[in-house]
Protein backbone atom coordinates (compact mmCIF):
# COMPACT_ATOMS: atom_id res chain seq x y z
CA UNK A 1 0.00 0.00 0.00
CA UNK A 2 0.79 3.71 -1.26
CA UNK A 3 0.08 6.50 1.33
CA UNK A 4 0.51 9.97 0.06
CA UNK A 5 0.19 12.50 2.73
CA UNK A 6 -0.44 16.24 2.34
CA UNK A 7 2.51 16.28 -0.74
CA UNK A 8 3.16 19.84 -2.06
CA UNK A 9 5.25 20.17 -4.97
CA UNK A 10 5.96 23.41 -6.84
CA UNK A 11 8.69 24.30 -9.49
CA UNK A 12 10.03 28.42 -9.17
CA UNK A 13 6.25 30.20 -8.02
CA UNK A 14 3.75 27.84 -9.80
CA UNK A 15 2.43 25.47 -7.20
CA UNK A 16 1.98 21.79 -9.20
CA UNK A 17 0.66 19.44 -6.40
CA UNK A 18 -1.17 21.70 -3.94
CA UNK A 19 -1.33 19.24 -0.31
CA UNK A 20 -2.45 15.40 -1.86
CA UNK A 21 -3.15 13.02 0.77
CA UNK A 22 -4.25 9.55 -1.11
CA UNK A 23 -4.07 5.95 -0.94
CA UNK A 24 -2.97 3.33 -3.42
CA UNK A 25 -4.34 -0.17 -2.16
CA UNK A 26 -2.71 -2.93 -2.83
CA UNK A 27 -3.54 -5.68 -4.86
CA UNK A 28 -5.52 -3.49 -7.15
CA UNK A 29 -5.13 -1.55 -9.98
CA UNK A 30 -4.93 2.71 -8.85
CA UNK A 31 -5.57 5.11 -11.63
CA UNK A 32 -4.71 8.81 -11.28
CA UNK A 33 -6.77 10.47 -14.11
CA UNK A 34 -6.88 14.53 -14.86
CA UNK A 35 -6.70 16.85 -17.68
CA UNK A 36 -3.39 17.65 -18.91
CA UNK A 37 -1.96 19.91 -16.48
CA UNK A 38 -3.64 18.91 -13.37
CA UNK A 39 -0.53 17.49 -11.26
CA UNK A 40 -0.78 13.55 -12.07
CA UNK A 41 2.67 13.09 -13.96
CA UNK A 42 4.47 15.35 -11.36
CA UNK A 43 2.73 13.60 -9.01
CA UNK A 44 3.96 9.93 -9.94
CA UNK A 45 7.38 11.48 -10.60
CA UNK A 46 7.04 12.72 -7.02
CA UNK A 47 5.97 8.51 -5.61
CA UNK A 48 8.59 7.14 -7.55
CA UNK A 49 11.06 9.76 -5.90
CA UNK A 50 12.11 10.90 -9.56
CA UNK A 51 11.09 14.20 -8.40
CA UNK A 52 11.37 15.22 -4.67
CA UNK A 53 8.41 16.52 -2.85
CA UNK A 54 8.46 20.07 -1.27
CA UNK A 55 6.38 18.94 1.86
CA UNK A 56 4.22 16.09 2.80
CA UNK A 57 5.11 12.48 2.92
CA UNK A 58 5.18 9.41 0.92
CA UNK A 59 4.46 5.57 2.40
CA UNK A 60 5.21 2.39 1.24
CA UNK A 61 4.02 -0.23 3.48
CA UNK A 62 4.34 2.42 6.44
CA UNK A 63 7.73 3.16 5.59
CA UNK A 64 8.78 7.25 5.06
CA UNK A 65 10.04 7.40 1.22
CA UNK A 66 10.22 10.89 1.97
CA UNK A 67 12.33 10.98 4.79
CA UNK A 68 14.99 7.25 3.50
CA UNK A 69 18.57 7.67 3.29
CA UNK A 70 20.27 7.16 -0.48
CA UNK A 71 20.53 3.36 0.73
CA UNK A 72 16.96 2.57 1.57
CA UNK A 73 15.49 4.27 -1.15
CA UNK A 74 17.80 2.05 -3.57
CA UNK A 75 16.39 -1.14 -1.98
CA UNK A 76 11.94 0.46 -2.35
CA UNK A 77 13.04 1.17 -5.48
CA UNK A 78 14.59 -2.21 -6.38
CA UNK A 79 11.00 -3.35 -5.83
CA UNK A 80 9.49 -1.06 -7.77
CA UNK A 81 8.21 -1.45 -11.56
CA UNK A 82 7.24 1.09 -13.72
CA UNK A 83 6.00 1.25 -17.61
CA UNK A 84 7.03 4.77 -18.73
CA UNK A 85 4.86 6.53 -21.69
CA UNK A 86 7.22 6.22 -24.22
CA UNK A 87 7.86 2.81 -23.15
CA UNK A 88 11.90 3.97 -22.22
CA UNK A 89 13.22 0.74 -23.84
CA UNK A 90 17.13 0.69 -24.01
CA UNK A 91 17.83 1.51 -28.21
CA UNK A 92 21.06 -0.90 -28.27
CA UNK A 93 19.54 -3.69 -26.59
CA UNK A 94 17.54 -6.42 -28.05
CA UNK A 95 13.88 -7.18 -26.42
CA UNK A 96 15.17 -10.21 -24.68
CA UNK A 97 17.99 -8.20 -22.95
CA UNK A 98 16.23 -5.19 -22.04
CA UNK A 99 14.58 -7.87 -19.98
CA UNK A 100 16.84 -9.35 -18.66
CA UNK A 101 19.01 -6.51 -18.08
CA UNK A 102 17.23 -5.77 -14.12
CA UNK A 103 18.03 -9.31 -13.43
CA UNK A 104 21.46 -9.39 -14.55
CA UNK A 105 21.95 -5.91 -12.35
CA UNK A 106 20.50 -7.58 -9.23
CA UNK A 107 20.21 -10.88 -9.68
CA UNK A 108 21.65 -13.73 -8.25
CA UNK A 109 20.63 -16.39 -9.87
CA UNK A 110 22.56 -18.44 -12.85
CA UNK A 111 22.49 -17.06 -16.58
CA UNK A 112 20.24 -20.27 -16.99
CA UNK A 113 17.62 -19.04 -14.26
CA UNK A 114 17.80 -15.78 -15.19
CA UNK A 115 16.80 -17.33 -18.98
CA UNK A 116 14.00 -19.15 -18.21
CA UNK A 117 13.10 -15.74 -15.68
CA UNK A 118 13.08 -13.66 -19.13
CA UNK A 119 11.54 -16.42 -21.27
CA UNK A 120 8.51 -16.39 -19.02
CA UNK A 121 7.78 -12.98 -18.75
CA UNK A 122 8.04 -12.71 -22.52
CA UNK A 123 5.81 -15.18 -22.55
CA UNK A 124 3.66 -13.86 -20.35
CA UNK A 125 3.24 -10.31 -22.32
CA UNK A 126 3.17 -12.69 -25.65
CA UNK A 127 6.29 -11.66 -27.18
CA UNK A 128 8.59 -15.08 -27.16
CA UNK A 129 9.02 -14.73 -30.75
CA UNK A 130 10.46 -10.92 -30.68
CA UNK A 131 13.15 -11.80 -28.14
CA UNK A 132 15.71 -11.18 -30.70
CA UNK A 133 14.11 -7.95 -32.17
CA UNK A 134 15.11 -4.04 -31.03
CA UNK A 135 13.11 -2.09 -30.20
CA UNK A 136 13.36 -0.19 -33.51
CA UNK A 137 11.94 -3.16 -35.34
CA UNK A 138 8.59 -3.66 -32.92
CA UNK A 139 5.33 -2.18 -33.08
CA UNK A 140 4.17 0.63 -30.54
CA UNK A 141 2.03 -2.04 -28.64
CA UNK A 142 4.70 -4.32 -28.49
CA UNK A 143 6.94 -2.19 -26.61
CA UNK A 144 4.63 -1.49 -24.00
CA UNK A 145 4.54 -5.17 -23.36
CA UNK A 146 8.35 -5.17 -23.69
CA UNK A 147 7.94 -2.13 -20.91
CA UNK A 148 5.87 -4.93 -18.68
CA UNK A 149 7.92 -7.51 -19.03
CA UNK A 150 10.76 -5.46 -18.17
CA UNK A 151 8.85 -3.62 -14.94
CA UNK A 152 7.75 -7.20 -13.69
CA UNK A 153 10.66 -9.67 -14.03
CA UNK A 154 11.64 -8.79 -11.02
CA UNK A 155 8.36 -9.79 -9.28
CA UNK A 156 7.80 -5.61 -8.49
CA UNK A 157 5.80 -5.38 -5.14
CA UNK A 158 4.25 -1.95 -7.24
CA UNK A 159 3.99 -1.27 -10.54
CA UNK A 160 3.79 2.08 -12.11
CA UNK A 161 2.56 2.84 -15.50
CA UNK A 162 2.72 6.24 -17.13
CA UNK A 163 0.07 6.51 -19.48
CA UNK A 164 -0.01 3.45 -20.55
CA UNK A 165 -2.30 3.63 -23.80
CA UNK A 166 -1.14 6.66 -25.49
CA UNK A 167 -0.22 6.54 -28.94
CA UNK A 168 -2.11 2.74 -29.09
CA UNK A 169 -5.16 1.42 -30.94
CA UNK A 170 -8.44 0.81 -29.04
CA UNK A 171 -7.45 -3.25 -29.24
CA UNK A 172 -4.17 -2.64 -28.12
CA UNK A 173 -5.16 -0.23 -25.23
CA UNK A 174 -7.56 -3.17 -24.53
CA UNK A 175 -4.91 -6.02 -24.44
CA UNK A 176 -2.34 -3.51 -23.16
CA UNK A 177 -5.48 -3.25 -19.65
CA UNK A 178 -6.38 -6.76 -19.35
CA UNK A 179 -2.45 -7.70 -18.68
CA UNK A 180 -1.76 -5.13 -15.76
CA UNK A 181 -4.96 -5.89 -14.75
CA UNK A 182 -4.40 -9.37 -14.88
CA UNK A 183 -0.56 -9.07 -13.56
CA UNK A 184 -1.78 -6.94 -10.61
CA UNK A 185 -4.26 -9.79 -9.26
CA UNK A 186 -1.67 -12.53 -10.07
CA UNK A 187 1.61 -11.15 -7.90
CA UNK A 188 -0.69 -9.23 -5.33
CA UNK A 189 1.09 -5.76 -6.86
CA UNK A 190 0.14 -2.27 -6.08
CA UNK A 191 -0.62 -1.12 -9.36
CA UNK A 192 -0.44 2.73 -10.08
CA UNK A 193 -1.95 4.44 -13.89
CA UNK A 194 -1.67 7.74 -14.92
CA UNK A 195 -4.11 7.93 -17.55
CA UNK A 196 -6.53 9.90 -19.63
CA UNK A 197 -8.10 6.84 -21.23
CA UNK A 198 -11.73 6.56 -20.19
CA UNK A 199 -11.70 3.08 -21.05
CA UNK A 200 -8.99 2.19 -18.38
CA UNK A 201 -11.24 4.09 -15.83
CA UNK A 202 -14.30 2.01 -16.52
CA UNK A 203 -12.19 -1.39 -17.07
CA UNK A 204 -9.51 -1.32 -14.63
CA UNK A 205 -9.99 1.38 -11.91
CA UNK A 206 -10.47 -0.48 -9.02
CA UNK A 207 -9.69 2.87 -7.01
CA UNK A 208 -9.73 6.47 -8.86
CA UNK A 209 -8.27 9.59 -8.08
CA UNK A 210 -9.22 12.53 -9.81
CA UNK A 211 -6.99 15.29 -10.02
CA UNK A 212 -7.91 18.78 -10.66
CA UNK A 213 -5.45 21.59 -11.15
CA UNK A 214 -3.17 20.24 -8.27
CA UNK A 215 -5.83 18.77 -6.01
CA UNK A 216 -7.34 15.72 -4.91
CA UNK A 217 -10.57 16.38 -6.67
CA UNK A 218 -12.23 13.02 -6.01
CA UNK A 219 -11.20 9.31 -5.47
CA UNK A 220 -13.73 6.07 -5.71
CA UNK A 221 -13.97 3.44 -7.70
CA UNK A 222 -15.43 2.45 -11.24
CA UNK A 223 -18.58 1.86 -9.91
CA UNK A 224 -18.95 4.84 -7.98
CA UNK A 225 -17.37 6.96 -10.90
CA UNK A 226 -21.09 7.01 -12.97
CA UNK A 227 -22.81 8.31 -9.94
CA UNK A 228 -20.37 11.38 -8.64
CA UNK A 229 -22.18 14.39 -8.79
CA UNK A 230 -18.65 16.17 -8.92
CA UNK A 231 -19.17 18.98 -11.89
CA UNK A 232 -15.54 18.84 -12.81
CA UNK A 233 -15.29 14.87 -12.81
CA UNK A 234 -18.42 14.55 -14.87
CA UNK A 235 -16.74 17.05 -17.66
CA UNK A 236 -13.86 15.49 -17.80
CA UNK A 237 -14.85 12.09 -18.33
CA UNK A 238 -18.09 12.50 -20.13
CA UNK A 239 -16.56 15.04 -22.12
CA UNK A 240 -18.58 14.42 -25.64
CA UNK A 241 -22.29 13.63 -26.18
CA UNK A 242 -21.32 10.04 -27.33
CA UNK A 243 -19.67 9.59 -23.83
CA UNK A 244 -22.63 11.26 -22.24
CA UNK A 245 -24.92 8.74 -23.78
CA UNK A 246 -22.80 5.49 -23.54
CA UNK A 247 -22.88 6.58 -19.36
CA UNK A 248 -26.67 6.30 -19.25
CA UNK A 249 -26.47 3.46 -21.32
CA UNK A 250 -23.34 1.90 -19.09
CA UNK A 251 -25.18 2.79 -15.75
CA UNK A 252 -28.08 0.58 -16.48
CA UNK A 253 -26.51 -2.42 -18.08
CA UNK A 254 -23.29 -2.37 -15.42
CA UNK A 255 -25.64 -1.86 -12.34
CA UNK A 256 -28.89 -4.00 -13.75
CA UNK A 257 -28.56 -6.23 -10.66
CA UNK A 258 -27.47 -3.70 -8.65
CA UNK A 259 -29.68 -1.71 -5.73
CA UNK A 260 -29.09 1.05 -7.21
CA UNK A 261 -30.93 0.15 -10.63
CA UNK A 262 -34.27 2.12 -9.64
CA UNK A 263 -32.47 4.72 -7.81
CA UNK A 264 -30.63 5.60 -11.26
CA UNK A 265 -33.84 5.01 -13.45
CA UNK A 266 -35.45 7.90 -11.81
CA UNK A 267 -32.59 9.92 -11.91
CA UNK A 268 -32.70 9.62 -15.87
CA UNK A 269 -36.45 9.87 -15.89
CA UNK A 270 -35.72 12.95 -13.80
CA UNK A 271 -33.28 14.42 -16.90
CA UNK A 272 -35.66 13.66 -18.85
CA UNK A 273 -33.63 10.59 -20.67
CA UNK A 274 -36.30 7.92 -20.48
CA UNK B 1 24.72 30.24 -24.93
CA UNK B 2 23.53 31.12 -21.70
CA UNK B 3 26.89 32.04 -19.59
CA UNK B 4 26.24 30.79 -15.82
CA UNK B 5 29.88 29.65 -14.99
CA UNK B 6 29.08 29.12 -11.16
CA UNK B 7 25.96 27.23 -11.57
CA UNK B 8 27.32 24.69 -14.72
CA UNK B 9 30.77 24.74 -12.42
CA UNK B 10 28.98 23.61 -9.17
CA UNK B 11 26.78 21.14 -11.37
CA UNK B 12 29.90 19.81 -12.70
CA UNK B 13 31.41 19.24 -9.49
CA UNK B 14 28.04 17.69 -8.17
CA UNK B 15 27.76 15.32 -10.97
CA UNK B 16 31.35 13.83 -10.11
CA UNK B 17 30.73 13.38 -6.83
CA UNK B 18 27.54 11.72 -7.49
CA UNK B 19 29.55 8.91 -9.76
CA UNK B 20 30.79 7.60 -6.55
CA UNK B 21 29.01 5.03 -5.11
CA UNK B 22 29.22 1.86 -4.53
CA UNK B 23 28.00 -0.26 -8.08
CA UNK B 24 25.34 -2.31 -7.61
CA UNK B 25 26.94 -5.15 -9.92
CA UNK B 26 30.55 -4.66 -10.50
CA UNK B 27 30.43 -7.20 -13.62
CA UNK B 28 27.61 -4.71 -15.33
CA UNK B 29 29.81 -1.97 -14.70
CA UNK B 30 33.25 -3.78 -16.23
CA UNK B 31 30.71 -4.28 -19.08
CA UNK B 32 29.56 -1.43 -19.56
CA UNK B 33 33.65 0.27 -19.58
CA UNK B 34 34.82 -1.92 -21.86
CA UNK B 35 32.31 -1.41 -24.30
CA UNK B 36 33.09 2.42 -24.00
CA UNK B 37 36.86 1.67 -24.49
CA UNK B 38 35.47 -0.61 -27.73
CA UNK B 39 33.34 2.68 -28.84
CA UNK B 40 36.04 5.55 -27.72
CA UNK B 41 39.14 3.60 -28.67
CA UNK B 42 38.37 1.15 -31.54
CA UNK B 43 35.75 3.77 -32.73
CA UNK B 44 38.43 6.75 -33.09
CA UNK B 45 40.80 4.72 -34.61
CA UNK B 46 39.90 5.61 -38.29
CA UNK B 47 39.95 9.70 -37.46
CA UNK B 48 43.43 9.21 -35.81
CA UNK B 49 45.09 7.40 -38.33
CA UNK B 50 43.90 9.99 -41.25
CA UNK B 51 44.51 13.34 -39.72
CA UNK B 52 47.97 11.76 -37.84
CA UNK B 53 49.45 11.30 -41.45
CA UNK B 54 48.41 14.07 -43.05
CA UNK B 55 49.53 16.47 -39.62
CA UNK B 56 53.14 14.76 -39.44
CA UNK B 57 53.34 14.99 -43.72
CA UNK B 58 52.23 19.00 -43.36
CA UNK B 59 54.36 19.76 -40.64
CA UNK B 60 57.50 18.25 -42.32
CA UNK B 61 56.77 20.04 -45.60
CA UNK B 62 56.25 23.47 -43.78
CA UNK B 63 59.61 23.18 -41.57
CA UNK B 64 61.59 22.33 -44.48
CA UNK B 65 59.93 25.20 -46.34
CA UNK B 66 60.79 27.48 -43.46
CA UNK B 67 64.40 26.24 -42.60
CA UNK B 68 66.19 26.77 -45.96
CA UNK B 69 69.57 28.11 -44.26
CA UNK B 70 72.43 25.84 -45.67
CA UNK B 71 74.26 26.01 -42.27
CA UNK B 72 70.90 24.07 -40.62
CA UNK B 73 71.29 20.62 -41.72
CA UNK B 74 68.46 18.38 -42.62
CA UNK B 75 68.31 16.35 -39.95
CA UNK B 76 66.72 19.28 -37.85
CA UNK B 77 63.45 19.15 -40.09
CA UNK B 78 63.30 15.45 -38.43
CA UNK B 79 63.55 17.28 -35.08
CA UNK B 80 61.27 20.02 -35.12
CA UNK B 81 58.76 17.53 -36.65
CA UNK B 82 59.17 14.95 -33.56
CA UNK B 83 58.78 17.78 -31.15
CA UNK B 84 56.16 19.31 -32.62
CA UNK B 85 54.07 16.75 -33.24
CA UNK B 86 55.03 14.97 -29.57
CA UNK B 87 54.41 18.51 -27.40
CA UNK B 88 51.61 19.87 -29.39
CA UNK B 89 50.13 18.22 -32.33
CA UNK B 90 49.39 15.00 -31.20
CA UNK B 91 47.76 15.54 -27.65
CA UNK B 92 46.07 19.22 -28.93
CA UNK B 93 45.17 18.50 -32.31
CA UNK B 94 43.83 15.02 -32.11
CA UNK B 95 42.04 15.90 -28.68
CA UNK B 96 40.54 18.69 -30.42
CA UNK B 97 39.27 16.06 -32.89
CA UNK B 98 38.34 13.72 -30.79
CA UNK B 99 36.39 16.43 -28.78
CA UNK B 100 34.39 16.84 -31.78
CA UNK B 101 34.02 12.95 -32.66
CA UNK B 102 33.68 11.29 -28.79
CA UNK B 103 31.98 14.55 -27.29
CA UNK B 104 29.14 14.90 -29.63
CA UNK B 105 28.74 11.47 -29.43
CA UNK B 106 28.61 11.19 -25.78
CA UNK B 107 26.50 14.17 -25.11
CA UNK B 108 24.12 12.84 -28.07
CA UNK B 109 23.86 9.30 -26.62
CA UNK B 110 23.30 10.45 -22.93
CA UNK B 111 20.83 13.26 -23.97
CA UNK B 112 18.78 10.69 -26.17
CA UNK B 113 18.62 8.44 -23.17
CA UNK B 114 17.01 11.41 -20.74
CA UNK B 115 14.52 12.68 -23.28
CA UNK B 116 13.34 9.04 -23.82
CA UNK B 117 13.24 8.31 -19.84
CA UNK B 118 15.58 5.52 -20.03
CA UNK B 119 17.81 7.41 -17.53
CA UNK B 120 14.68 7.46 -15.51
CA UNK B 121 14.04 3.81 -16.00
CA UNK B 122 17.57 2.96 -14.68
CA UNK B 123 16.58 5.41 -11.35
CA UNK B 124 13.68 3.54 -11.12
CA UNK B 125 15.39 0.19 -11.00
CA UNK B 126 17.88 1.74 -8.24
CA UNK B 127 20.95 2.18 -10.26
CA UNK B 128 22.93 4.97 -9.98
CA UNK B 129 22.76 6.74 -13.60
CA UNK B 130 25.69 8.56 -12.73
CA UNK B 131 27.68 5.87 -11.58
CA UNK B 132 26.89 3.28 -14.72
CA UNK B 133 26.69 5.68 -17.72
CA UNK B 134 29.20 8.57 -16.64
CA UNK B 135 31.65 6.76 -14.87
CA UNK B 136 32.43 3.83 -17.25
CA UNK B 137 32.68 7.36 -19.97
CA UNK B 138 35.15 8.77 -18.17
CA UNK B 139 37.43 6.12 -17.01
CA UNK B 140 37.68 4.63 -21.19
CA UNK B 141 38.45 8.01 -22.49
CA UNK B 142 40.81 9.06 -19.57
CA UNK B 143 42.55 5.25 -21.11
CA UNK B 144 41.74 5.54 -24.42
CA UNK B 145 42.80 9.22 -25.93
CA UNK B 146 46.09 8.89 -24.41
CA UNK B 147 46.40 5.45 -26.00
CA UNK B 148 45.35 7.32 -29.55
CA UNK B 149 47.28 10.00 -28.99
CA UNK B 150 50.14 7.98 -28.43
CA UNK B 151 49.09 6.15 -31.69
CA UNK B 152 48.89 9.62 -33.32
CA UNK B 153 52.21 10.65 -32.16
CA UNK B 154 54.06 7.27 -33.98
CA UNK B 155 51.89 7.50 -37.26
CA UNK B 156 52.45 11.85 -37.88
CA UNK B 157 56.65 11.15 -37.33
CA UNK B 158 56.18 8.50 -39.84
CA UNK B 159 53.78 10.57 -42.09
CA UNK B 160 56.51 13.46 -41.70
CA UNK B 161 59.15 10.87 -42.88
CA UNK B 162 56.71 9.36 -45.44
CA UNK B 163 56.15 13.03 -46.79
CA UNK B 164 59.61 14.23 -46.65
CA UNK B 165 61.30 11.10 -48.67
CA UNK B 166 58.60 10.95 -51.11
CA UNK B 167 58.95 14.91 -51.93
CA UNK B 168 62.87 14.91 -51.79
CA UNK B 169 63.06 16.73 -48.56
CA UNK B 170 65.13 15.04 -46.75
CA UNK B 171 66.33 11.33 -46.97
CA UNK B 172 65.21 8.24 -44.61
CA UNK B 173 68.38 8.27 -43.08
CA UNK B 174 68.96 12.10 -42.41
CA UNK B 175 65.14 11.88 -40.72
CA UNK B 176 65.74 8.72 -38.35
CA UNK B 177 69.30 10.64 -37.73
CA UNK B 178 67.08 13.91 -37.01
CA UNK B 179 64.32 11.67 -35.01
CA UNK B 180 67.03 10.55 -32.14
CA UNK B 181 69.16 14.15 -32.06
CA UNK B 182 68.42 15.67 -28.74
CA UNK B 183 65.68 13.48 -27.73
CA UNK B 184 63.57 14.35 -24.03
CA UNK B 185 61.78 11.53 -22.69
CA UNK B 186 59.90 14.07 -20.42
CA UNK B 187 58.17 15.82 -23.47
CA UNK B 188 56.74 11.89 -23.88
CA UNK B 189 55.07 12.49 -20.25
CA UNK B 190 54.03 16.20 -20.63
CA UNK B 191 52.49 14.91 -23.86
CA UNK B 192 50.87 11.58 -21.95
CA UNK B 193 49.87 14.83 -18.55
CA UNK B 194 48.03 17.01 -21.31
CA UNK B 195 46.46 14.04 -23.36
CA UNK B 196 45.10 12.50 -19.50
CA UNK B 197 43.39 16.32 -18.84
CA UNK B 198 41.99 16.24 -22.27
CA UNK B 199 40.59 13.04 -22.41
CA UNK B 200 38.93 13.69 -18.91
CA UNK B 201 37.64 17.15 -20.05
CA UNK B 202 36.11 15.36 -23.34
CA UNK B 203 34.39 12.57 -21.32
CA UNK B 204 32.96 14.99 -18.48
CA UNK B 205 32.16 17.68 -20.37
CA UNK B 206 30.06 15.85 -22.67
CA UNK B 207 28.63 13.47 -20.32
CA UNK B 208 27.76 16.92 -18.03
CA UNK B 209 25.93 18.55 -20.81
CA UNK B 210 24.24 15.25 -22.33
CA UNK B 211 22.75 13.98 -19.07
CA UNK B 212 21.41 17.25 -18.02
CA UNK B 213 19.09 17.58 -21.24
CA UNK B 214 15.78 18.81 -20.83
CA UNK B 215 13.07 19.38 -23.71
CA UNK B 216 13.17 17.53 -26.74
CA UNK B 217 15.47 16.72 -30.14
CA UNK B 218 16.52 20.26 -30.67
CA UNK B 219 17.98 20.33 -27.34
CA UNK B 220 20.11 17.02 -27.88
CA UNK B 221 21.57 18.94 -31.29
CA UNK B 222 21.75 22.36 -28.77
CA UNK B 223 23.60 20.14 -25.39
CA UNK B 224 25.75 18.31 -28.42
CA UNK B 225 27.42 21.66 -30.09
CA UNK B 226 27.45 22.82 -26.74
CA UNK B 227 29.80 20.59 -25.32
CA UNK B 228 32.02 20.24 -28.32
CA UNK B 229 32.65 23.63 -27.89
CA UNK B 230 33.14 24.02 -24.00
CA UNK B 231 35.12 20.75 -24.44
CA UNK B 232 37.30 22.25 -27.33
CA UNK B 233 37.43 25.97 -25.46
CA UNK B 234 38.93 24.11 -22.18
CA UNK B 235 40.86 22.13 -24.14
CA UNK B 236 42.75 25.13 -25.53
CA UNK B 237 43.02 26.63 -21.70
CA UNK B 238 44.39 23.93 -20.04
CA UNK B 239 46.90 23.15 -22.94
CA UNK B 240 48.18 26.82 -22.33
CA UNK B 241 48.29 26.11 -18.56
CA UNK B 242 49.87 23.00 -18.59
CA UNK B 243 52.64 24.00 -21.00
CA UNK B 244 53.46 27.09 -18.64
CA UNK B 245 53.46 25.08 -15.67
CA UNK B 246 54.90 21.87 -16.96
CA UNK B 247 57.39 23.29 -19.38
Amino acid sequence: MIELKDITKGFGDKEILKGVSATMESGKVNLIIGASGSGKTVMMKCIVGLMKVDSGSILYDNQDFTAMDHRAKKEIRQQIGMLFQGSALFDSMTVEQNVMFPLEMFSKDSLKERKKRVDECLERVQLKDAAKKFPAEISGGMKKRVGIARAIVLNPKYLFCDEPNSGLDPQTSLLIDQLIKELTQEYNITTVINTHDMNTVMESGDHIVYMYQGQKQWEGSNKEIVFSKDQQLNDFIFASEFLRDAKEMRQLDMFKDSKWKDQLEEQLKRDGKK
Amino acid sequence: MEFRFFYHFGNFLLMLKGMFSRPENMKMYWKQFMQQCVDIGVGSLGIVFIISLFMGGVTTLQTAYQLVSPIIPKSTIAQVVRDTIILEFAPTLTSIVLAGVIGSKIASELGNMRISEQIDALEIMGINTKGYLILPKILAATLMIPLLVAIAGFLGIWGGKEAGVLSGVLSSEQFMMGLRQEFKAYNVFFAMAKSYTFGFIIASVSAYYGYNVQGGALEIGKASTTAVVVSCVLILFMDYALTAILL
